[in-house]
């Protein structure tokens, strides 16, 4: 069993997944971030892939991407960098983010025949359809035993959200809001968010729930918590490290700061 | 075979609706009416009468004497460069615009390089009366400055995109992401043949107006509906599309896309996609794409910034691959060379985007009883500066 199913089979609440771009701030910081996010007890690390157009992030994520691309970052690299397999002994299941380009350039069997192998759990592709994934790629990525994260949002159908959960392997990315990677929300957006999430939960999906964007701190995180199995840092994480002399130090602090841990 | 979109949004290999979920509400909701909405009588009389009474439409078919005997054989101008706005781009915004209102939508956002399409939206919002939000890179808006005041004056608000090289893809990207943060009230005008399905396809059907009139004009004036050759020049490739569309099908048309090499092909300041690009994905669309080996996009380069876009619309990959038209990369010097004779011989400044496709008649060897349609999709006034830096050079 892939270890992203043990996860939610051991953990129903407050799981939490940090995000950050592979080769930033430095090209050789990768490994030095997975191991200071396990060793601060994070369940999840999803390691960004850095891709020169990426529609779905705003500007902090962006930003980082194009940092880790000026310093030389590619899946070719950053796959030799987690060559050791390191990944496959920690106890946090890791995941790659990225958008599809670049992935089917490397050659998508070959990618999740090497992330698999690297200890890769699971990938995130914001940008792959649903309707192509199940037509073209699905058996590929489950002979690997890979798993899939799709996307939902305030506007996605009911009907459509239960065909997500269908072909869903693993757990469901809730987006809080319509919005890109890093966005804060109003009161009024607020009171809409919890209605959403509120639905959502009552949906009875059998994959679990993770919601993201816009999670930036211990409450929103709390919050996050109480209609869904956890969520997921990524834009607030990325400033920490953009802001950091020590890394290690930073690391800590900030998922202690999320965990409410003094 | 098959030169349309197919059912699922694909041109052979290339096409489809590669985009975020955030994304799949709006571009479903376009995908499932817009043949429906486009095709109903009110909006077609809505339009056919905006493209007559405002636009000024049909643009002329002009037979271009001189030119014709400069290239001893026939030539006539489809004067796209006549329309409103000064180019074939209101064709789209209008025809988008009478779209997003039947949706019920607000506020339109689009993206520009030259600024003409962003021109050509602010037009129409003024029109209807919506509000207008144009991105455009933070380099493209100092290069093209005039244009930037004239959306200004026409109400439009325009954004610089400030990210990645700050150009037209990266205005793209900022106006995807607009719509990703707008999801209910907005309704985004792509400017040209690329983008999500159902947009190429919907673009070109706004565009296949230019064909459509070719083929009676030409009929009027030769007797015959069929030229020999069509010839446009392609950045994502509207004029194209619309120039080709209503002969597609027929194989005795040659039809010839002229791309930007830039400094030339070989220089690494190109945007000849169609030599330079592999299939790859950009702004939704699988299409031929010019990136790097770890897939990502390069930043393209022409004189004309309606041409310097990294990748082509899905068809036009599609009709390079099949073979039904021919591509061909006119340098930055045959650009302004074509377009320095345009202007002794017809009296006529074209854009550096259309000069681009009468470059290519040099490169033709056309026969004397050939006739050939190249579409003048756009006037030069937005590139006076640059014509007059190179004629003095010249000198």
């Amino acid at each position: 069993m892939n270890k992203l199913n043990k996860l939610f089979r051991n953990k129903q609440e407050d799981i939490l997944s940090v995000y950050f771009t592979a080769g930033f701030p430095k090209l050789d910081d990768t490994k030095i971030i997975i191991r200071e996010l396990e060793n601060a007890g994070v369940d999840m690390i999803e390691i960004g892939m850095p891709f020169s157009d990426p529609l779905a992030d705003g500007p902090t994520i962006q930003r980082s991407s194009e940092k880790a691309l000026e310093n030389g970052m590619s899946i070719k690299l950053l796959f030799e960098q987690l060559s050791d397999q390191s990944l496959v002994s920690i106890k946090a299941s890791c995941l790659l983010m990225g958008y599809l380009n670049p992935v089917l350039q490397y050659g998508l069997e070959k990618f999740c025949k090497d992330a698999a192998w690297l200890g890769i759990s699971g990938v995130i592709i914001p940008d792959l359809p649903l309707q192509e994934y199940v037509d073209e790629y699905k058996t590929i990525f489950e002979k690997y035993d890979l798993a899939t994260i799709f996307l939902i949002t305030p506007q996605t159908s009911e009907a459509r959200i239960r065909f997500i959960d269908e072909h869903s392997n693993s757990f469901i990315y809730v987006v809080s809001s319509s919005s890109t990677t890093g966005a804060t929300s109003s009161d009024e957006e607020k009171i809409a968010q919890e209605k959403y999430f509120k639905r959502i939960q009552s949906m009875q999906l059998k994959n679990p729930l993770l919601i993201g964007f816009g999670i930036s701190d211990q409450q929103s995180f709390a919050n996050a918590c109480n209609y869904a199995s956890g969520a997921i840092i990524g834009s607030a994480f990325i400033k920490e490290l953009d802001h950091s002399i020590d890394l290690k130090k930073s690391i800590s602090s900030f998922v202690n700061r999320i965990k409410n841990k003094p | 075979m098959s030169y349309q979109v197919n059912e699922k949004g694909y041109y052979g290999n290339f096409g489809g609706a590669f985009i975020p979920e955030m994304l799949y509400p709006n571009v479903e909701e376009l995908r499932e009416k817009y043949l429906d909405i486009m095709y109903e009588k009110s909006f077609q009389n809505e339009l056919k009468g905006l493209l007559r009474d405002y636009v000024g439409r049909p643009s002329p078919l002009y037979y271009a004497e001189r030119l014709s005997e400069h290239y001893n054989t026939k030539i006539y101008l489809k004067r796209e460069d006549l329309n409103h706005t000064g180019a074939h781009k209101i064709n789209n915004t209008l025809g988008q615009i009478l779209l997003a209102k039947r949706l019920g939508k607000t506020r339109i956002i689009a993206e520009t390089g030259a600024g003409q399409h962003g021109v050509a939206t602010a037009t129409v919002c003024a029109l209807m009366g919506l509000t207008c939000i144009v991105y455009m890179g933070e380099v493209d808006m100092e290069r093209q400055a005039p244009n930037v005041a004239r959306m200004k004056l026409l109400g439009a608000k325009v954004i610089p995109a400030t990210s990645g090289s700050r150009t037209l893809k990266d205005a793209t990207n900022e106006a995807i992401r607009d719509w990703i943060n707008n999801p209910v009230d907005t309704y985004y005008i792509i400017g040209s043949v690329v983008g999500p399905h159902p947009y190429p396809d919907m673009v070109a059907r706004f565009q296949s107006v230019i064909s459509e009139e070719i083929k009676k004009q030409l009929k009027e004036k030769t007797g015959n509906e069929n030229p020999d050759y069509v010839i446009a020049c392609v950045g994502g490739g509207s004029n194209a599309a619309g120039a080709f569309y209503h002969y597609l099908d027929n194989k005795d048309v040659k039809l010839i896309a002229a791309e930007a090499a830039g400094k030339g092909i070989e220089s690494g300041h190109s945007a000849a996609t169609s030599v330079l690009g592999k299939p790859g994905i950009i702004h939704g669309s699988k299409t031929l794409l010019m990136q790097t080996e770890d897939g990502q996009i390069i930043e393209p380069y022409s004189i004309s910034a309606g041409l310097d876009y990294p990748g082509v619309g899905p068809q036009h990959a599609h009709l390079f691959e099949s073979g039904r038209a021919q591509f061909g990369s006119i340098t930055d010097e045959e650009a302004l060379k074509a377009a320095y004779l345009l202007c002794k011989l017809e009296g006529i400044i074209p854009a550096l985007e259309s000069a681009h496709a009468l470059a290519y008649l040099e490169k033709l060897n056309a026969k004397k009883e050939d006739v050939i349609v190249i579409n003048l999709s756009g006037r030069g006034d937005k590139d006076l500066a640059t014509y007059i830096k190179f004629n003095e050079q010249a000198q």
